[in-house]
C-alpha cells in the first residue's frame, strides 16, 4: 500500500446517497483475476450508455472532472456488496480521498486497505463544499497527519480518523507483516 | 454476581487473541469460506509475499457465484471460466478444500456452510462476502469482509476488529399465515432504513424470531447487511442444536451432547443490556414487495409507490421511480412483472422451495412471465427432487436449475434484460444488480410464486396452497 501524507486535488461533487458497490464496479467486470485496470469501469453504467458511449448527464464525464482526485458523495457511500473492486476501481480511476457523511463499514475498512482516505464529514459542510464543486470548480487539500481539509481560502475543517488507521496510511504498512509480529500469540491461542 | 453478557460479548471474548488500548481487537478466525470471485487476488498477495495458508482446515471453498445453472460441461465465459480454475489451482497449491461445481457439496457459500455443520455457534466466521452474516442465525458470529482481509485471514487466521456496538431488534408477536422471514425482515429494514445497523452488530430476538425456523432465521440474518449491519445473529436454542445434529462436520455422541451444552450457554443472559433496542411487533407485518432501487424502499403487497409530496429525499425517490418504471403513489398490485426467479443464500433453501412450489402447484405460469428456481445447493437440489418438487415446478412452467447464485447477481448467463421486471427472493434491488438495465422488486419465495401465475402482484394470503 502506498502511504499518503498529504494529498490535494480536484474534487468530483457526486450527490447522490446510498451509492452502492454494484453502482461503483457492476458485476460483469469482477471477473478479472488481478488487483489493476479497474478503473475503466467506475461507475460503468451511470458513465456509459448500452452501446458504450459517453453519457453526457452524469458529472464525471465532465471535462472539468477530467482530473479529480477527490470524490465526494452522500450519505452512506459503498453500502452492498463486500467487493474490494470497489476501491481498487475508484483508485485506479485516480481517487485518493472520499468525503462523505457516513460510510459502509465494509467499504470503509477497504478503502483504508488500499491507501485511500475515507474522510467522515458533516452534512452543511459538504453541502457547500458540493455546491461550490458543482457549479465552479473545487480544489482541497488533505492534512492527514493534522486531520484536516483545507480549500484554497485556506480553511481548514477538521476531521476524524481512528488512530490506528491513520498511523497506517502515514506509513503504507503492510498490515499481514504487522500482524505476523504477534504470530507468538496466535499460536499460544491455537495451543489452548 | 456475574454480569450478564449478550452472546455477541460473550463470542468477542473468547476470540480476542491480542488487545491494545487504542486499538482494534486481533480476533481469532475458526472459519474462513472462499469463493471464486473475491479470492484470487487475495492468494496472488500470499504468493507474491512468499506467505502460506496459516489453517487450511480452518478453509473451505467452493464455486457459486459464477457457475452455470445449466449446461456445466460447457462454459461459455472465458473470463469466468479462468477464475474457477485459478480457483481450483489455489485450494491444490494451499491444501484447501474445494466443493467445486460438479462435488456434491457445492453451492452458495452461506447455503452449504450450515448443511455441512461448518457453520456452528460461537464460530467466528468471515468469507469475501457481505452476506456472511447470514451464518448468525446459528448464533455464529459472522461478517463479510474484503479481499485483502481474505488474505489476512488467509496468513493470519485472525482479524484486526473495533469491538462492535450491539443492537438488539426485538421482534414481538407471530407472523400471520403468508407472511414469512423475508417479510419481516423486509418490514423492518423499510421501517429503520438501509443504514440503521451501521457499526453494530444486530441480536434478533423474541418470540417471532424464537418461532422462526433455522431457515427463516438464516433469511433474517442474511439481510442484516442490508440495514447496514456488520452481523446479524440468532441466539442458539433447541432447534439450533437439532438442526446441526448428525450434519457432516458435526462431531458426534458425547462429544456432540457436550458441545450442545457449550452452545446452549452462548445465548445471551437475562438483564443483558445492548447499546440500542428496536422493537418490531410481528402481527402487523404484511406480505412485502420492494418498490425502489435499495431494499428499504419496500411497502406492504397492499400498499403503493411513495408520493414525492411525501417523502425527504425527493431527488432519490424520483430517480428509483424513474430507474423502476414506476409512478408516484402507484399500487403495488398494479404492477406486472414478467421475471420470477426463485433462488439466492436468503431464499433458496429446502423449505423456501416448499412453500413456492405449494403456491404452484396444478396452476400455470403467467404466459408473460419467464420463471425459474435456482436451489441453493447440490444437496438441497437433491433433496427436492425426491420430494418431487422439481416436477411440480416443471409441470407449471418454471424452468429447474443447478444449483449457484446465479439471477442474484446475474454474473452468468442468468440475466434479466434491460427493462424487464423481475419479482426475485433475493437480497439486492440495487439498479443493475439482475442485468443492466433490470428492476428487481424483492419478496418472499411464495409471494414470487403466486407472482409468477398471475404475471403481477397479487396478495399471496389469498391464495390457495399456503403452507405455514
Ligand atoms: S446468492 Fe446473491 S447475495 Fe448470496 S452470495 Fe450469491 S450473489 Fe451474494
Amino acid at each position: 500500500m502506498e502511504a499518503i501524507q498529504e494529498h490535494t486535488g480536484l474534487v468530483y461533487p457526486l450527490n447522490r446517497t446510498n451509492v452502492d458497490t454494484d453502482q461503483i464496479i457492476p458485476k460483469q467486470f469482477l471477473k478479472r483475476i488481478e488487483r489493476s485496470g479497474f478503473g475503466q469501469f467506475l461507475f460503468y453504467h451511470w458513465r456509459f450508455d448500452d452501446d458504450g458511449n459517453q453519457r453526457a448527464d452524469f458529472g464525471l464525464n465532465n471535462p472539468k472532472y477530467e482530473n479529480a482526485t477527490i470524490l465526494l458523495a452522500g450519505e452512506n457511500f459503498g453500502c452492498g456488496s463486500s467487493r474490494e473492486h470497489a476501491p481498487w476501481a475508484l483508485l485506479d480511476y485516480g481517487f485518493r480521498v472520499i468525503i462523505a457523511p457516513s460510510f459502509a463499514d465494509i467499504f470503509y475498512n477497504n478503502a483504508l486497505k488500499n491507501g485511500i482516505i475515507p474522510i467522515q464529514m458533516d452534512q452543511e459542510q459538504l453541502d457547500k463544499w458540493m455546491e461550490q464543486a458543482e457549479h465552479s470548480t473545487l480544489t482541497l487539500t488533505v492534512d492527514l497527519e493534522n486531520q484536516t481539509v483545507k480549500n484554497t481560502e485556506q480553511q481548514a475543517v477538521h476531521f476524524d480518523i481512528p488512530a490506528y488507521h491513520k498511523e497506517k496510511l502515514l506509513n503504507g504498512w503492510d498490515e499481514i507483516a504487522l500482524t505476523l509480529q504477534h504470530e507468538d500469540k496466535i499460536e499460544e491461542y491455537e495451543n489452548v | 454476581m456475574v454480569q450478564p453478557k449478550t452472546i455477541i460479548e460473550k463470542i468477542w471474548e473468547k476470540h480476542v487473541v491480542h488487545e491494545e488500548e487504542g486499538k482494534p481487537d486481533l480476533l481469532y478466525i475458526d472459519l474462513h469460506l472462499v469463493h471464486e470471485v473475491t479470492s484470487p487476488q487475495a492468494f496472488e498477495g500470499l504468493r507474491m509475499n512468499n506467505r502460506k495458508v496459516r489453517r487450511p482446515d480452518l478453509t473451505y471453498a467452493t464455486m457459486d457465484h459464477n457457475v452455470p445453472t445449466k449446461n456445466r460441461d460447457v462454459i461459455k465465459d472465458q473470463v469466468s471460466q479462468k477464475q474457477m480454475e485459478t480457483l481450483k489451482k489455489n485450494c491444490e497449491e494451499n491444501g484447501i478444500t474445494l466443493a467445486d461445481m460438479n462435488n456434491p457439496n457445492q453451492g452458495i457459500v452461506h447455503v452449504i456452510g450450515p448443511e455441512l455443520g461448518l457453520t456452528q455457534p460461537g464460530k467466528t466466521i468471515v468469507c469475501g462476502d457481505s452476506h456472511t452474516s447470514t451464518h448468525g442465525a446459528f448464533g455464529a458470529l459472522a461478517f463479510g469482509i474484503g479481499t485483502s482481509e481474505v488474505e489476512h485471514v488467509l496468513a493470519t487466521q485472525s482479524l484486526w476488529q473495533d469491538r462492535p456496538k450491539t443492537l438488539n431488534v426485538h421482534v414481538e408477536g407471530g407472523l400471520g399465515t403468508g407472511v414469512t422471514a423475508k417479510d419481516l425482515i423486509l418490514a423492518i429494514i423499510a421501517k429503520y432504513g438501509v443504514r440503521f445497523g451501521t457499526g453494530h452488530v444486530i441480536e434478533f430476538t423474541g418470540e417471532a424470531i424464537r418461532n422462526l425456523s433455522m431457515e427463516g432465521r438464516m433469511t433474517v440474518c442474511n439481510m442484516s447487511i442490508e440495514a447496514g449491519a456488520r452481523a446479524g445473529l440468532i441466539s442458539p436454542d433447541e432447534k439450533t442444536v437439532d438442526y446441526l445434529k448428525g450434519k457432516k462436520h458435526v462431531p458426534e455422541g458425547e462429544a456432540f451432547t457436550e458441545l450442545a451444552e457449550q452452545w446452549r450457554e452462548l445465548a445471551t443472559d437475562e438483564g443483558a443490556v445492548y447499546d440500542k433496542t428496536l422493537t418490531i411487533d410481528a402481527d402487523e407485518v404484511e406480505p412485502q414487495v420492494t418498490w425502489g432501487t435499495n431494499p428499504g424502499m419496500g411497502v406492504p403487497v397492499s400498499g403503493r409507490t411513495p408520493g414525492l409530496d411525501e417523502v425527504e429525499d425527493v431527488e432519490g425517490v424520483e430517480r428509483a421511480l424513474e430507474y423502476m418504471g414506476l409512478e408516484e403513489k402507484q399500487p403495488i398490485s398494479s404492477i406486472g412483472i414478467d421475471h420470477v426467479f426463485i433462488g439466492s443464500c436468503t431464499n433458496s433453501r429446502l423449505s423456501d422451495l416448499k412453500k413456492a412450489a405449494a403456491i404452484v402447484q396444478g396452476k400455470q405460469v403467467n404466459e408473460n412471465v419467464r420463471a425459474i428456481v435456482v436451489p441453493g445447493s447440490f444437496s438441497t437440489k437433491l433433496q427436492a427432487e425426491k420430494e418431487g418438487l422439481d416436477t411440480i415446478f416443471k409441470q407449471a412452467g418454471f424452468e429447474w436449475r443447478e444449483a449457484g447464485c446465479s439471477m442474484c447477481l446475474a454474473m452468468n448467463d442468468d440475466i434479466v434484460p434491460p427493462g424487464g421486471r423481475c419479482a426475485s427472493t433475493s437480497n439486492r434491488n440495487f439498479e443493475g444488480r439482475q442485468g443492466n438495465g433490470a428492476r428487481t422488486h424483492l419478496v418472499s419465495p411464495e409471494m414470487a410464486a403466486a407472482a409468477a401465475i398471475e404475471g403481477q402482484f397479487v396478495d399471496v394470503r389469498q391464495f390457495a396452497g399456503v403452507l405455514n
